[in-house]
Parts: structure tokens; sequence; C-alpha cells
């Protein structure tokens, strides 16, 4: 029964970036922090912000905004940091605000087309349209790199 | 019965006695006349044949018997010692350890060893086969036939009075089950009974050996009594696990008889050479074991065997506890409440009191290391025919359990380096006035937060010349590079990756890629390598390590709005400099610190901090070294100085410039760990 309902569908994390939602499958996602001090680290890449002090765990943070060239970052009270993991690399992503955890049917996932707003097709792995939402699938692994 | 829970056990000890034989063998070596050294070789080969038949692996206590019956032989100087038999000797010593390192990771332990055993029964044969079945060692000795005990003149003594006062003397010779499990348990019960019935005055082997199962099936033990001797019989049958008892009784002989026969009171003196002379007085039994005991006692510390996981388990949670104590310590500070403030600062004390004895828990000597380098250079300069002394200073120096895993492989190879290219062949060293032997000296010691290990040799030293020729050769330094290298920095080219010096590439080193590699696990320890060298009369290699890599003394700095920690290690000291003390030299800034020219490097700049319009008089600086060079780390402010967790960044921001790390501060907020090796070049 559930080995159906998986292969089916698939549950996601949805979550804001200035006016288009994106998702990251759920399994991916540790936790969701409101936003705290972050401590720069010099000489990075300038879409690292730093790192933050996660329960005793020095975590690298990316602001997504800038990860993907998208206008200046500003940071209010519905920001929050999405704690990802892939393999033995864990992150934290800045996002406007983290809407939602929603089930997906598999086949409501179409490939990128063509031209999808200002954002590079680089990271995206696909789009799934649900109702009148349009959900843009990220891959963690571009991201990271 | 299940084994298994006995299996890490059985590991550790084996490995234990597997050293214990290696280093005696190495002293039997230099000393082949010295038969204690046979004794405790003997000792410990006995003990692993006893634990490794207990536990089912026959090959391993097979061999272990016949490794013990040559040395049984030496032992009563049938056999002198030969270079032959120390080789088949150390060869079926490194058969044996193979066979334990197998069982470890979770073979059976069988191996072939019958090429070994042959030598060793050739050896065993060739020359001691006429002696061999008069002078059966008692530990050895398979008393099931009913053999007759060897006495002194004063058991003679004992023997003889007892029999006139009515009592009658019994030998036993009991057997336990060759799969009797506690063993000591069930000679304990046994000596329990046999002490209801009458005195025991002898047993064969000891009862302190017995109590530590040092005996394969059968011991043998002599009793005084009045009882009848069938009903001591079944007595002792009730015992469980018992296979056999022969009992009999002992004819007293005269003393001249006993005297008159050479074999026997060569027996008694092979016997006396035990761990512990035979009775002497006829006090009662337990009286006597609680002496062989309590003598026995202030040799060794009483210690537990505890599973290194949960030391790691036990240092992750002391982590987290020095973060809330900082964070305690800032929020008492900002309450400024006098008990909570009392409270604190007695909180601080013992959990620094808690610090050192965690990090002390965690702490090894580096003999566990250094052990293995006797048998290392001993085979090495075999393979090389060269003549090579090694001398170890400081193995007692303690360092980090995780520091202590690392080091083995790099200082192997740095031994194997100084042995194949340092000490040069006999002739040569004869024709350049050296003494024929060359010596290794591998010397550890602490200095401040530090242990240093350093490798030196009496060889030919590093041809300067060479080494920069052939790096140029290699491309590893340009011509204009060359020119302004110091010696030392050329010695260390022979570290750079991709280079080789030795002409003739041997199997042991030269391959180019191994100095490379302890260079950079040294300095992924945190460490650092230097080389000194006076070509034509040796090198040093010195080895820096941090005595611990978890917990560190920082300062705290402030950079504008930031805050960074600098480790006290690197620290020399701090010092507030005016502004028109600053000079400039060329593009650098520097200042005349206590003499000496010290380059100011400025952290706002180095880290690109958010920069605030703020004019000060004054540069606050902390002096850092590497080495014998200095730099001057100018700051904003100083903070203080603290204890805190070394935490890494995370696998994403691996390469970091100058940031060896991070830590959590009092207030929860991360602090990054300035790497001071990174910003002096």
């Amino acid at each position: 029964m559930s080995e159906i309902h998986a292969s089916t569908t698939i549950k996601v994390i949805a979550f804001q970036l200035i006016d288009k939602e994106y998702a990251l499958p759920v399994h991916q996602v540790y936790s969701i922090e409101k936003l705290m001090h972050i401590t720069r680290v010099p000489g990075t890449v300038p879409f690292v912000k730093g790192v933050i002090n996660l329960r005793g765990v020095v975590t690298p943070i990316i602001d997504l905004r800038s990860r993907f060239g998208l206008s200046d970052e500003r940071y209010d009270d519905s920001t929050r940091i999405i704690i990802a993991a892939l393999d033995d690399i864990e992150v934290g992503l800045i996002v406007d605000g983290a809407n939602d955890v929603l089930d997906i049917p598999v086949d409501a996932i179409e490939p990128q087309p063509e031209v999808v707003g200002s954002l590079g097709d680089e990271y995206i792995t696909g789009v799934a349209k649900l109702d009148k939402r349009l959900l843009i699938m990220l891959s963690l692994q571009k991201i990271f790199k | 019965m299940d084994t298994n829970q006995y299996l890490e056990i059985f590991i550790d000890e084996s490995k234990e006695h597997l050293q214990a034989m290696n280093q005696h063998l190495l002293g039997l070596e230099k000393d082949p006349n010295d038969i204690t050294i046979v004794n405790e070789i003997f000792r410990s080969a006995h003990t692993l044949k006893g634990m490794s038949a207990t536990m089912g692996y026959e090959d391993l206590a097979n061999l272990t018997h016949k490794l013990e019956n040559v040395l049984d032989a030496i032992r009563n100087q049938q056999i002198s010692v030969t270079a032959a038999i120390m080789d088949t000797v150390f060869s079926s010593v490194d058969d044996l350890e193979a066979m334990v390192e197998d069982i470890a990771s979770g073979g059976d332990g069988k191996r072939d060893v019958s090429a070994v055993v042959q030598k060793l029964l050739i050896i065993e044969q060739g020359e001691a086969a006429a002696a061999i079945d008069v002078l059966e060692a008692p530990a050895v000795a398979d008393a099931a036939e009913g053999n007759s005990l060897q006495y002194d003149e004063f058991e003679w003594t004992v023997i003889g009075q007892s029999k006139e006062q009515g009592f009658t003397c019994v030998e036993l010779a009991v057997s336990l089950r060759a799969d009797c499990i506690l063993k000591a348990a069930r000679v304990f019960m046994i000596f329990e009974v046999l002490e209801k019935c009458g005195e025991v005055i002898k047993s064969v082997p000891s009862s302190d050996q017995l109590e530590e199962e040092k005996f394969d099936e059968t011991f043998t033990v002599t009793l005084i009594t009045k009882e009848p001797m069938e009903d001591i019989e079944e007595k002792i049958k009730k015992v469980s696990e018992v296979e056999q008892v022969h009992i009999k009784e002992i004819v007293p002989v005269s003393q001249e008889e006993t005297k008159a026969t050479p074999v026997q009171s060569a027996v008694s003196e092979v016997k006396q050479t035990g761990p512990k002379p035979e009775d002497k007085t006829l006090q009662p039994v337990e009286e006597e074991k609680r002496e062989a005991k309590s003598s026995k006692q202030p040799v060794s510390n009483k210690t537990i065997r505890v599973n290194i996981e949960r030391l790691d388990i036990l240092m992750n949670l002391f982590e987290e506890l020095v973060i809330d104590r900082g964070r305690l310590e800032s929020i008492s500070g900002e309450l400024n409440h006098s008990e909570l403030n009392e409270t604190v600062e007695r909180m601080s004390r013992i959990s620094g009191d808690l610090q050192n004895i965690i990090l002390n828990m965690r702490m090894v000597p580096v003999e566990t290391v250094f052990n293995r380098f006797p048998k290392l250079v001993r085979q090495l300069s075999r393979d090389l025919n060269k003549k090579i002394n090694l001398e170890i200073i400081g193995a007692e120096t303690e360092l980090d359990r995780t520091v202590i895993d690392e080091i083995g492989d790099p200082l192997v190879h740095l031994i194997r380096n100084a042995g194949d290219h340092g000490i040069e062949m006999p002739e040569a060293r004869l024709a350049k006035g050296k003494p024929a032997e060359g010596t290794i000296k591998l010397k550890a010691y602490h200095s401040g937060n530090h242990v240093f290990i350093e490798i030196e040799d009496d060889g030919a030293g590093i041809n300067k010349d060479r080494v920069l020729k052939k790096a140029l050769d290699k491309g590893i330094v340009t011509d204009e590079q060359a020119l302004g290298m110091t010696d030392r920095q050329i010695f260390e080219l022979i570290m750079a990756s991709g280079f080789s010096t030795a002409e003739v590439i041997s199997d042991l080193s030269g391959r180019g890629v191994g100095l490379d590699v302890v260079k950079t696990t040294i300095e992924s320890l945190g460490g650092s390598i230097t080389i000194d060298s006076v070509e034509g009369s040796g090198s040093v290699f010195s080895i820096q390590l941090p005595l611990t890599l978890s917990i560190i003394s920082v300062m705290l700095v402030e950079v504008e709005k930031e805050k960074y920690a600098i480790p006290l290690s690197s620290i020399i000291e701090t010092a507030i400099v005016k502004k028109e003390e600053v000079l400039n030299a060329h593009n650098q800034q520097v200042i005349d610190f206590r003499g000496k020219v010290v380059p100011l490097l400025f952290l706002e700049d180095i880290f690109s901090v958010p920069h605030q319009e703020e004019d000060d008089r004054f540069y606050s600086i902390v002096i850092v070294r590497k080495g014998d060079k200095m730099a001057g780390l100018v700051v904003d402010s100083f903070i203080g100085q603290q204890e805190v967790v070394l935490k890494s960044l995370g696998n994403y921001l691996s390469n970091v410039f100058a940031i060896s790390g991070a830590t959590i501060l009092g207030d929860g907020q991360v602090a990054l760990i300035v790497d001071c090796n990174a910003l002096i070049k």
C-alpha cells in the first residue's frame, strides 16, 4: 500500500523566493529554522553568508537569492533557514519563507520548459503543476556545487 | 559455552603478550645469556598458548606450543641462542601476530605454519633431544600419567614430619576437561575441597599461576591429610568439569637420597627461577597466597579496559558542557550577581579539573607506537646490510589517542627513510671515521602545548646542491626562487610531492610518494615538520604535534563587530603600539618589537571585514609565530582568554584561507579560529 503510494506521490517542502515557489524533497530537509546570527566567513564565495550554530553544530549558510543571482536579499520576519543535507554535506539555505509540506503526484512533475522566469535552468530538476500553483523542483547537488 | 564475549579480551591480551615477546626477544638478542629474559618470553608464550587453546584457535596454540618447547630448551641451556634460532623465533612470532590480526579482523586464525613449525622442531630436536625428557619443564609437564613431583629438602622434611604424626601425604594429579572455560574457578573449588580435607603444601604450577589460568588442563597438588585417598578422589570428582583424578601416596625419601640424584636438584633449581619460591614455611596456605599476592601488587596498578567509543562519547558530552559553561560565564558576567558569580566560578573550576581528567584519560604514551620500531629497525638493517642501532628516548611522553592513531605510519616512513637514505654502508662509515654502526635516535618530549618527536640519524645528511638540482629539474622550484632559499627551505623540498633523491629506488623508500604524504598527514593533525641537516654528519626531522585536537585555549579578539579566536599556542604576546611607531619597509608595515622587525598583518584587510570609519591612535597587536618567524596581527580589541571546543566548518566549507575551524562562544555565536600558520609564509 505505502509502496504504491510512494511511487505515485512525493512529499516536498515548498518555499518562497521573491514571487516564485520552489520545492525540495522532504527527505533532503532536516529542519526549518528562524533567522539567527550568522558569522561571516571571509574568503568564501559571495553567496555563502557564513556559518551558524545549529544546536552545537557549525553549519554553513547559502543565500539562495544570491546563489540564483536574483535581486538583493532582504531579511524579515518570514525569512527562514532550511537545513538541507546531501550525502555528508549539511548546509542551511536562506529563503523568503517556508510555506507548506505537500504531496505531489509524480506525474504532475514535468521536465523544465525552455523558459522559466529569470532563473537559469541548471539548478532545476523539473516543474510541478498543482492546481494553480507552480512549484520549481530544485537539485541540491547543483546548488552545493 | 559461548566464547564470543571473551574474544575482545583475548585479542587485546594476545597483542600485549606478542608485543612483550617481541620486546624481550630483542633484549635476548643483545644479551643471549640472560635466562631471566627467556623466562619472560616463555611466560608470555605459555599464556598465549593457554588462551588460544581455550578459545579454540588450534593453529595458534600449536605453533605457540612448538615455540614454547624451543624456549624451554633455551631456558634449560640445552640450546644456545644463535642468530639462526633467533630468526626462526622471530618469524614464528610474526606468524602468531598475523594469526591474531586475522582473528581480530573476524577470521578464524588459520594459517599455514608448517614451515616454521618444521624449523622449530629441528631446533628443538637437533640439540635438545638428549635431555628433553629428563628436564620437562614443570609448567608444560603433562602430569596425567602420574609422574611424581620433585620436592626440595624442606618439603621432604614437612612430609616426613607429617608422616610421623600419623598424616598421609598424597599427590593428586587433577585433569580438567579440555572445554572447561572458567579454569581458575574450578581450581578454586578443588582447592576449597582439598583444604577441608587437609593441608595443601605444594602445587605445580604454583597456586598463583593456577589462579591466573597459566596451565593447560592438568595440575598436581600435594596434600597432607588424614582422610582416605578414595574419599578425596570422590570429593574432587564432584566438582564439575573435572576429567580425571589420579591419586597416590608419597613415600618419603631421605634427604641424602634426594641430593644424590643430580636431575632432581637441577629441577628444583629450575623451579626456583619461577615467579614465586615454593613453600618456605609451614604456614597455612591462605596466608601464603596472600603473601604471594601482596608481593605482586605494587608492580601493576589496577586498570580497566574501556572502549574508545565510550571515551569519545564522554568527550563529546563534555564539549557540550564546555560550551554551556562559556554561556553561563557570560550570563553571570552580565547579571553581576555575587552568589551566581561564585557558583559559576566554582563550576568552572570543577569542570576545568574534569577536563584535565578526561583529556588525560585519552592520553596514551607514545610507547605504544614506538614499540614496534626496534623490530622494524632490526629488519631494516638486515635488508639493507647496514648496522643500525635505534635509541628511543622519552617513550613515556603522552599524546592524545587520536593523534597516536595517525602518527604511526608517518614515523615508520621517516625511520625507513633515515635507515635507507641517511645511514651509510658500514665501510663508507668507517672510511669517514665514523663507527661502523649507525644510530637512529627517536626522541619524544613535551614543550608547552605541544609534543615534539625527533628522528635523528648520524648518517650522510642531505646534499643541498643535489636536492636543489633535482628540484629544478623536476620543476618544483624556479631558478629565481632557488636563489633566495634558506638551507631549511631547501631541505623541505624533499617533502614536496614528486620528489625523490635516491638514485637507486629500493622497495623501502625512495618512491617519492612518501615524504609528501608524511608532511600532509602531520599538517592535517595540526602539526608541522622541519628538517635540519649537516652534510656528512646526519639529519634531524622534528615533528611538532598538538597535545590534543579537540579543546584548545584561545585568545578572543574583536575586529570591528566580528570576533575571532587566535590559538594561544601560536601567540607570543600582545602589545599596544602607537600609530607613529609603525614603520614602512617597501610596501610592508612593520614594527620594531624588542629589537626585532615584525611585519604587521591587518586582520581587517585579510578577512575583508566591513569597515566602519573610526580613528584610533593605537594599534592592538597580537604577536604570533610560526617556527622562528613572527608576525603582528592588528586587531581592534582584545576580549580575553578562553578554552574553546574546536569544530570544523563542515564538509561544504573545507578549505577557507587562514581559518582552521570554528568554535561556539558563550553567547551561542560562532567565532572563527585564525590559522596563524597560513598567515606567516
